[in-house]
């Protein structure tokens, strides 16, 4: 699944996303029907709420990802999230437009609050990238850097 | 309207744009390094963000990046990226005694993004003489890990809600094939318009 993408998951299976730098890879799930979904965000709030690319913008991708896991049958009150990313890549000059991972971190972690859905597992900030990979039916989110750690959530 | 509708004189205009400023940045290289620097043809497209990565081997291959930020007239992200082959090379001939394979510290680190600086100044200052831009450039920031990781801040800024950027970028080539390096300019999307109009102003047959 590519930068500002999303996908569905319905029963076993995997999804994964490559490379997330200050980007941050948001999954939502119902574990009891098992039904998952995977975005990946790209910036903290969208140009307007009718934006062409939902999936980009962290207010309207989880509303995205929220639309579409009530489609496949998941309910709203049993949502779990779990979400990995926002990273700083660059080190050691102070820039504003570096410090974007950071920003997408806080969009999520609010919108995820605002619609009541519980967190329960992140792996943010820092200055590595990330390769992260969702499975069901273990609702494991497994989480690779380049330097070849592997955390499991 | 989306500021990226672009026909092929346009394209062209912007070609030859980054021509120039590469051709600058590889004679700023080669007196860097000494010896010949050869350029590839510069390409300049509208890219889904997939094929940005894919240009330098996909979302997950290992890259060395060096980030510069463009400020004023026309903003936007600059990347020298290089494999990492081409990277230890470079710094080896940077670094006096140092051994090729040795972990990165702080003088590779500074090695490669004054690399980055001098490319990134001769291009700069190439294209603001040519347009009449007021640029500037921030200091270099050098990061090694994944091309998708390294490269989506560029991709942020450089995008509107279509998800594409556009991408200007050359190869710059040191030795035999020795040292490789991609340079990327990514235009943030707001300045794409004046960009174009300053192009389409300057192309007689535009």
């Amino acid at each position: 699944m590519g930068i500002a993408e999303g996908a569905l998951l319905c029963g076993p299976g995997r999804l994964v996303t490559t490379g997330l730098g200050s980007c941050v890879g948001v999954v939502i799930y119902d574990p009891t029907v098992e039904v998952a979904g995977l975005v990946h965000v790209m910036l903290p709030a969208s140009p307007s709420a009718e934006t062409k690319a939902p999936q980009k913008y962290a207010d309207t991708a989880i509303d995205w990802l929220v639309g579409e896991l009530v489609r496949a049958g998941a309910s709203p009150e049993r949502f779990v999230a779990k979400y990995a990313g926002g990273a700083q890549m660059f080190q050691g000059v102070r820039m504003e437009a570096l410090r974007i991972g950071e920003r997408n971190v806080e969009a999520v972690a609010q919108e995820l609050a605002a619609r009541g859905i519980p967190v329960i597992g992140r792996d943010v900030g820092g200055h590595q990238g990330r390769t992260i990979g969702f499975e069901l039916p273990s609702c494991a989110l497994t989480i690779r850097t380049a330097r070849g750690e592997t955390r499991v959530l | 309207m989306n500021p990226y509708e672009l026909s092929g004189a346009d394209l062209d205009a912007l070609r030859e744009f980054g021509n120039i400023g590469a051709g600058h940045a590889a004679t700023a290289l080669s007196v860097l390094l000494g010896g010949v620097v050869r350029m590839s043809v510069t390409d300049a497209r509208l890219c889904r963000f997939a094929e940005v990565v894919d240009v330098v081997g996909g979302s997950d291959a290992m890259v060395v990046a060096v980030y510069i930020r463009i400020d004023g007239e026309i903003a936007g992200s600059m990347f020298v990226v290089l494999s990492l082959e081409s990277a230890d090379r470079l710094v080896n001939g940077l670094i006096p005694g140092r051994q090729p394979g040795e972990p990165y510290g702080e003088l590779e680190y500074s090695a490669l993004g004054e690399v980055g600086n001098i490319l990134s100044g001769a291009y700069v200052a190439a294209i603001s003489d040519l347009c009449g831009f007021r640029m500037a450039q921030s200091i270099p920031a050098v990061a090694i890990d994944m091309a998708a990781a390294l490269l989506d801040i560029g991709l942020m800024f450089g995008s509107g809600e279509d998800n594409e950027v556009l991408l200007i970028s050359t190869r710059l080539m040191h030795g035999g094939r020795e040292v490789q390096a991609h340079f990327f300019l990514l235009p943030d999307f707001e300045s794409a318009p004046k960009l174009f109009d300053t192009l389409r102003g300057q192309m007689p047959s535009g």
